[in-house]
């Protein structure tokens, strides 16, 4: 009995212990920004990305919610951060917050839209919206600039000290400190009972409902929460490239970070960084192979990953790199047999 | 009118559920009393699982009502129920794959604890809810598999996390729905045990076609058949009732 009830203490601080790897990988994120100097306009992408794939696993990953309409919240993000630079005040990160607040409020009025039907219906419905919201800022050409994009946007300096270098110095240092921030909320809340409860909503909803969980308000919960993470990426994307282009609401924006997400692996909050950075090196190697045809070899690592299965072939670099995937949080007698 | 006596806790009123033409809970008037061990049973097709259904709250039924503590209960989602009082287990495993069997009981416990919600502490790090996890982990002989996913659990121990996790909602009423389904003969008793063992401020609707396991452990035994009620009494008077040996017994696949 004491020594279940010291397995129990034990099981659930692994839950949010940081692991070594962990803090090794933030290390390496930060050592990018000093020894990669000629990289700043690359991983400024890569972090922005990244944070929109973590956005994305928190509803799939996390929710279970499948979505090819992310995209709606980055781009309506990205046109109020540049609209509101542009027009009421340049400060990035004042910016940041409107356009964050901005999609949260999308995505809590969206997310009552997903909560019925399946995967299919869910599919459609993402799709959907984010076609509305597309041909909105299409039509809209006065204000979003429509097939030109959004130009003249400026912002001031980050704090009131730091440039908008053209070599993408501060936006580097803004995109990866911001990347960071929100990873640490992220992780928080996964770890919480709230995200417990998200991850047995995404097992079995039938069950969860039977042990009293609200299911209908924890997935508007997280999807409204995915909505501000992916407004801080759209806020990020707007303001670092000083422009917005309708592309931020297309159908391939949605795309790529599902692609991106599958890459990395959904469901422990590194999948989307990983994938990211996977996602940006093949997108910069194989377009500069065949510029033309680079979607022709994405499109074939997707159908590889997809029926090799990822945790194959990530078991596979894991076992080469140490273990990067969180085991179940793990009484001591069954750690030995857990095993790889 | 019908109303609740101070003994029973959940109790049925006219409960008739129909798809289409076909009625499949006619007219249900049932009563289970506090601390009881009643079983419910019937031949296939009687209308058990619908009725679990209705009084969990995941079928909405036609009409009638279903008082749980003296209080209707009829329009309120399953989640609601728990955290009234009333919680249940499934005739299919209905488990998360993925989760811990530690994970899936603090995931209960909290959730009863209302702190379900929260989004920033970390999940079970309150104070008590390790000790009471370790105390359920105990009462079901999970404590040595606290850690591995529930997917690669041995059946009987799905099984009985499947109680576990129900009993983590600390219920006034428990349903189990054919606790011991399935269950290899080498793991059964440790199912039966854990049933037996629960505390008498449990009261327990049994949904269950192994008589053996009936007649061990109900105290009283209500009888369905064709979606309405048609005896009860103790295990006795049922035993010995000629028309339940003719509509039940007699149908011959279950002994």
């Amino acid at each position: 009995m004491a020594d279940t009830n010291s397995s129990v203490v034990k099981g659930l601080a692994a839950r949010h212990r940081w692991h070594p790897a962990e803090i090794a990988f933030w290390l390496a994120a930060c050592a990018s920004f000093f020894l990669l100097p000629g990289w700043h306009n690359f991983l400024n992408e890569v972090a922005i990305l990244a944070l929109f794939a973590l956005s994305l696993d928190l509803i799939l990953g996390y929710a279970g919610i499948v979505s090819l309409g992310h995209a709606a919240f980055l781009g309506f993000a990205a046109y109020t951060a540049g609209l509101f630079a542009k027009h009421v005040h340049p400060d990035p990160l004042i910016g940041l917050a409107v356009a964050s607040l901005a999609s949260t409020f999308v995505g809590f009025v969206t997310g009552f839209l997903v909560l019925r039907g399946n995967d299919l219906t869910r599919l459609m419905i993402t799709i959907g919206v984010t076609l509305i919201f597309y041909e909105i800022a299409n039509q809209m050409g006065d204000i979003t600039g429509g097939a030109d994009g959004l130009q003249g946007v400026e912002m001031a300096p980050l704090l009131g000290l730091f440039r908008f270098d053209m070599f993408g110095r501060t936006a580097h240092a803004y995109s990866l400190v911001t990347l960071f921030v929100m990873f640490l909320i992220a992780r928080r809340i996964a770890n919480s009972s709230f995200g417990m409860s998200l991850n047995a909503i995404r097992d079995n909803p039938l069950r969860a409902a039977a042990i009293g969980i609200p299911v209908n308000r924890r997935l508007i919960a997280v999807y409204t929460l995915a909505a501000a993470f992916a407004g801080v990426a759209g806020a990020l994307q707007a303001q670092t490239a000083q422009f917005v282009g309708l592309d931020a609401l297309s159908f391939e924006k949605s795309a790529d970070v599902m692609l991106v997400l599958v890459i990395g692996g959904a469901g422990y909050l590194y999948g989307g960084i990983i994938g990211a950075i996977v996602f940006k090196i093949l997108q910069d190697v194989l377009s500069s192979l065949t510029p033309q045809y680079w979607h022709f070899w994405i499109g074939l690592i997707l159908v590889i990953i997809v029926l090799i299965g990822r945790d194959r072939i990530s078991k596979g670099i894991a076992g080469a790199l140490g273990v990067f995937r969180r085991k179940p949080a793990a009484a001591p007698s069954a750690t030995a047999k857990a095993g790889g | 009118m019908a109303s609740a006596s101070d003994n029973v806790v959940l109790e049925t009123i006219g409960l008739e559920k129909r798809f289409g033409g076909l009625v499949a809970t006619s007219d249900f008037n049932f009563k289970l009393e506090a601390g009881a061990r009643h079983a419910l049973i019937g031949p296939n097709g009687a209308g058990k699982t619908t009725l679990i259904n209705q009084l969990t709250g995941v079928l909405a039924p036609t009409a009638g009502k279903v008082l749980l503590l003296g209080e209707d209960i009829t329009h309120l989602r399953p989640d609601q129920r728990v955290r009234r009082g009333l919680a249940r287990t499934f005739q299919i495993n209905q488990l998360f794959p993925q989760m811990t069997p530690l994970e899936t009981i603090t995931l209960a416990v909290t959730e009863r604890l209302g702190h379900g919600g929260l989004w920033w502490r970390p999940a079970g790090t309150r104070a008590g809810i390790a000790d009471e996890v370790a105390e359920i982990a105990g009462r079901f002989h999970l404590g040595d598999v606290l850690g591995e996913r529930t997917i690669n659990l041995p059946y009987g121990r799905q099984r009985l996390l499947e109680i576990a996790v129900a009993f983590a909602a600390r219920p006034r009423v428990l349903l189990l729905d054919e606790p011991a389904a399935g269950v290899p003969e080498s793991e059964r008793h440790d199912i039966l045990a854990a049933v037996a063992a629960l505390p008498r401020e449990v009261s327990v609707l049994l949904i269950e076609h192994d008589m053996d396991l009936v007649f061990s452990f109900a105290d009283r035994i209500t009888v369905m058949v064709n979606g309405a009620h048609f005896t009860d009494g103790t295990p006795e008077q049922v035993a010995n009732d000629p028309r339940v040996k003719a509509v039940y017994l007699g149908e011959g696949d279950h002994g």
